[in-house]
């Protein structure tokens, strides 16, 4: 088990408030997701170009993001957190599902049509050094969402800039430099800049720290609360550093094989984890604590991801998990919630609550495994 | 290192007993001095080379010096310095002008031990690596110093002597497993190649070495595997690979610079776990370069923390973890989000950005950064500050007083790192 289960739950005060276990209203949810799937062709032959199959990178998501809250993505890669990112923005056409924005559905919008709601929902991008233009001042950089969504401001684009560049944590004098002038972490903060321009309400953050040192990513995740704080924003943070989610969100989606296994407020999901797969994940994580380094136990997973070209049938992890049995196999768990706020897509689940009732007998022992 | 002709007369080791690189208060006193070195000559940056002769008789007679108090080694036999770097500086002139990537470094490592070398970009640690691998010949750097591999004297080998030694003495994983394999190649014949450099091995028994080498570091069904292409591999086999090539000649140095950066995190615990039980295996010294202190905290025995080119703190990974005593260790402990943090406190980040290496600050190069700085009367940044024990075998480079570091330690510090984790025990 990961270290992060033995930690009380209780010491950690009333700061750190899980997800309420009271039904959320319809008016807190800012974007929600149902059945949401993207399946990417895969083509043969040079003039016909025949589909002979299909990557399934996400593959059915229900999920809701509520407003003011940080809803992590976390998974390895290939899991298919980023093309859900990306979904989610718009920027790829989903195969099925719906995405609904504040109540109006989205998923199949034209360009067009897309154009003004792009206002309430941007993006920060991993590589701060691929997603700013090498050619464009940081005025132009900032300044662009202003002009291609024509939007007026009060004092001229100019001030507008400077008031994003000073709230970022950036010299306003700095609005004529180019992007090379500046580093990875100043450069992150100039796209932070850029999609707060429009003032989103959703902001879809694909590993916004990931490329940064570590000094520079506090200081980035600083920022990122202090303007959710202030500004009311809404994050859908996308990372593989359990410890960067465990500290930035505040519910957590453990995503394998484009499902979600696993989605609850982030106390619940670190401390009690129940698909096991999320178990592996937390005890794989390196502890700085030399003194912890004999206590490990660590989950080691057998074999590979498979393809998600051909994923396995019925629960994914089956082929890796090592409480797997035949309806494993064969019956597809669905994501229920086994505790308040907390799914969990498992049929033998780790730490299950009182009163849960394993599919198989077999199973009736499960319990954690420290 | 062939690069010797630019660059004025190179240091050499002498025939004496291992000397200090500097007299105490001289001109650079960015040198630090490993608790073990020897009270030896001063040694003149000019010293004419008396031969590689000597290196023998150099090592019996440092191994009957002091040794370093460390933890003992899992052997019994008594610690050699087995690998000593001394005063490493190495300098790449550009167009902006010199850039100092690494200025004044020292330290050692035993058979059999793990260094973790932490630091965020530009500070040195894949620089330093390099130069110990002798594998900066072709991009005009200015290296001086000493680097002492096993009773020999790296940087004044010729550069056939150092690749001789490259893959057989020391050998390197890299970060990137996919730009560090060749595509066109079997991944066994790029085993199979580094090893007939080096062995005398008929193709056969190279395959045959090959083919027990992926298996040992846990590649499935080797002798198949063996002739396939690195795309067919997957990324935590492709290190795997790697880790494979750099065994085939069982180095007594392993150097891995960032070997899990690019992995999951269920792929880098079982490459951790890997290295570590290689090195249990094949008993060589390990050096591992990382950003990440957890994945230090795994594996290291001592850690040496590195900024702007220079070392901070050296120490035991308990000394670095639980009695840190420099501002830059502290600010890396307080930036890093934990998995047994609750996370509900904000992280305490360093202020500022790492200093360019071309204008490098005054003095201590941490000092813009440091919330301390003004506690030593202005010193900080008219002073390069040495490497000095702090405690047996914790070395800091810091102007503040001892006392002063431990009472900030103890009463500011810790507690804010405390009072963001709750303590599982």
């Amino acid at each position: 088990m990961s270290d992060a289960a033995e930690i009380p739950v209780a010491s950690a005060g009333g700061a750190t408030t899980d997800t309420p276990t009271a039904p959320v209203s319809r008016s807190d949810v800012l974007l929600d997701v149902t059945g949401l799937q993207k399946h990417f062709p895969i083509r043969s032959g040079v003039l016909l170009g025949r589909q002979v199959g299909a990557v399934q990178a996400v593959d059915g998501l229900d999920f809701d993001v509520r407003r003011g809250e940080t809803l992590a993505l976390v998974g390895e890669s290939g899991c298919g957190k980023t093309t859900t990112g990306r979904l989610l923005t718009r920027l790829l056409e989903p195969t099925a599902g719906s995405i609904v924005l504040g109540g109006r559905d989205i998923s199949h919008l034209s360009a067009g049509k897309m154009r003004p709601l792009r206002r309430d929902i941007q993006m920060i991008f991993q590589d701060p050094y691929s997603s700013l233009n090498p050619r464009h001042t940081v005025g132009t950089i900032v300044g662009a969402p202003f002009r291609l969504q024509k939007v007026k401001t009060e004092h001229g684009v100019r001030r507008a800039v400077q008031d994003l560049l000073e709230l970022v944590g950036l010299n306003p004098e700095h609005y004529n430099r180019y992007p090379h002038e500046f580093s990875g972490g100043q450069r992150q903060r100039i796209g932070i800049a850029r999609t707060l321009a429009l003032r989103p309400k959703l902001i879809v953050a694909d590993e916004p720290v990931s490329a940064l040192d570590v000094s520079i990513q506090a200081q980035v995740i600083n920022l990122l609360e202090d303007l959710q704080d202030e500004l009311g924003l809404t994050y859908v943070l996308i990372a593989h550093d359990l410890s960067v989610v465990r500290h930035a969100s505040d519910r957590v989606a453990v995503m394998y094989l484009g499902k979600i296994v696993e989605l609850g407020g982030k106390e619940s999901v670190y401390t009690t984890p129940m698909h096991p797969y999320t178990v592996a994940l937390l005890s794989a994580v390196p502890v700085p604590e030399p003194s912890r380094r004999e206590q490990r136990d660590r989950i080691r997973l057998s074999g590979e991801v498979p393809s998600p070209i051909n994923p396995p049938p019925a629960c994914r992890f089956h082929t890796r998990c090592w409480k797997a049995q035949d309806v494993c196999r064969t019956v597809e768990p669905p994501l229920a919630a086994l505790r308040p706020g907390h799914q969990v897509a498992c049929h033998f689940p780790e730490s299950p609550p009182a009163g849960f009732r394993p599919t198989a007998p077999e199973a009736a022992g499960a319990t954690t495994t420290d | 290192m062939t690069d010797a002709g630019q660059q004025p007369p190179r240091r050499r080791p002498a025939a004496e007993p291992a000397q200090r690189s500097q007299p105490a208060g001289s001109a650079e006193p960015t040198d630090w001095l490993q608790p073990t070195d020897l009270p030896g000559t001063a040694d003149g940056p000019g010293r004419v080379d008396r031969a590689g002769q000597g290196s023998h008789r150099r090592h019996h007679r440092r191994e009957a010096g002091p040794l370093l108090e460390d933890h003992p080694g899992p052997h019994a036999a008594p610690p050699d310095r087995f690998l000593e770097v001394r005063d490493l500086r190495v300098r790449f002139p550009t167009h902006d002008g010199l850039v100092r990537s690494v200025d004044g470094l020292s330290f050692g490592l035993e058979r059999g031990r793990t260094l973790g070398i932490v630091g965020e970009s530009g500070s040195g640690k894949s620089v330093t690596s390099l130069a110990i691998m002798g594998l900066h010949e072709k991009t005009g750097a200015k290296i001086s110093g000493e680097i002492w591999l096993d009773g020999e004297e790296l940087l004044g080998m010729s550069s056939e002597e150092v690749r001789q030694r490259r893959g057989q003495k020391m050998a390197m994983i890299f970060q990137d497993p996919l730009s560090s394999l060749h595509p066109y190649y079997k991944v066994g014949d790029q085993i199979i190649e580094a090893y007939r450099i080096h062995v005398d091995a008929t193709k056969k028994q190279a395959r045959k070495h090959a083919i027990d080498l992926l298996g040992r570091v846990g590649i499935p069904q080797p002798a198949k595997r063996v002739d396939d292409y690195p795309h067919q591999f997957s990324g935590g086999m492709r290190q795997r690979a790697m880790i494979a090539m750099a065994l085939s000649c069982d180095p007594s140095l392993l150097i891995a610079d960032e070997p899990t950066t690019a992995l999951d995190v269920t792929v880098q615990a079982e490459i951790l776990d890997l290295i570590r039980d290689l090195q249990s295996e094949f008993g060589s010294a390990v050096i591992i370069i990382t950003h990440d202190l957890g994945v230090v905290a795994e594996l290291a025995d001592t850690i040496l923390v590195m900024y702007a080119g220079r070392g901070a703190e050296y120490g035991s990974a308990e000394d670095i973890f639980h009695r840190p005593q420099h501002p830059y260790t502290w600010g890396l402990l307080g930036s890093m989000p934990r998995l047994d943090r609750t996370g509900a406190e904000r992280l305490i980040p360093i202020p500022g950005t790492p200093p360019s290496l071309i204008r490098m600050p005054p003095g201590c190069a941490f000092h813009p950064r440091c919330r301390y700085e003004e506690l030593n009367g202005g010193l900080s940044s008219t002073e390069v500050p040495a490497m000095i024990e702090a405690e047996p075998g914790h070395q800091v480079a810091c102007h503040l007083p001892v006392e002063t570091r431990r009472r900030i330690w103890e009463t500011e510090i810790k507690p804010q790192l405390a009072g963001e984790r709750t303590e599982a025990r």
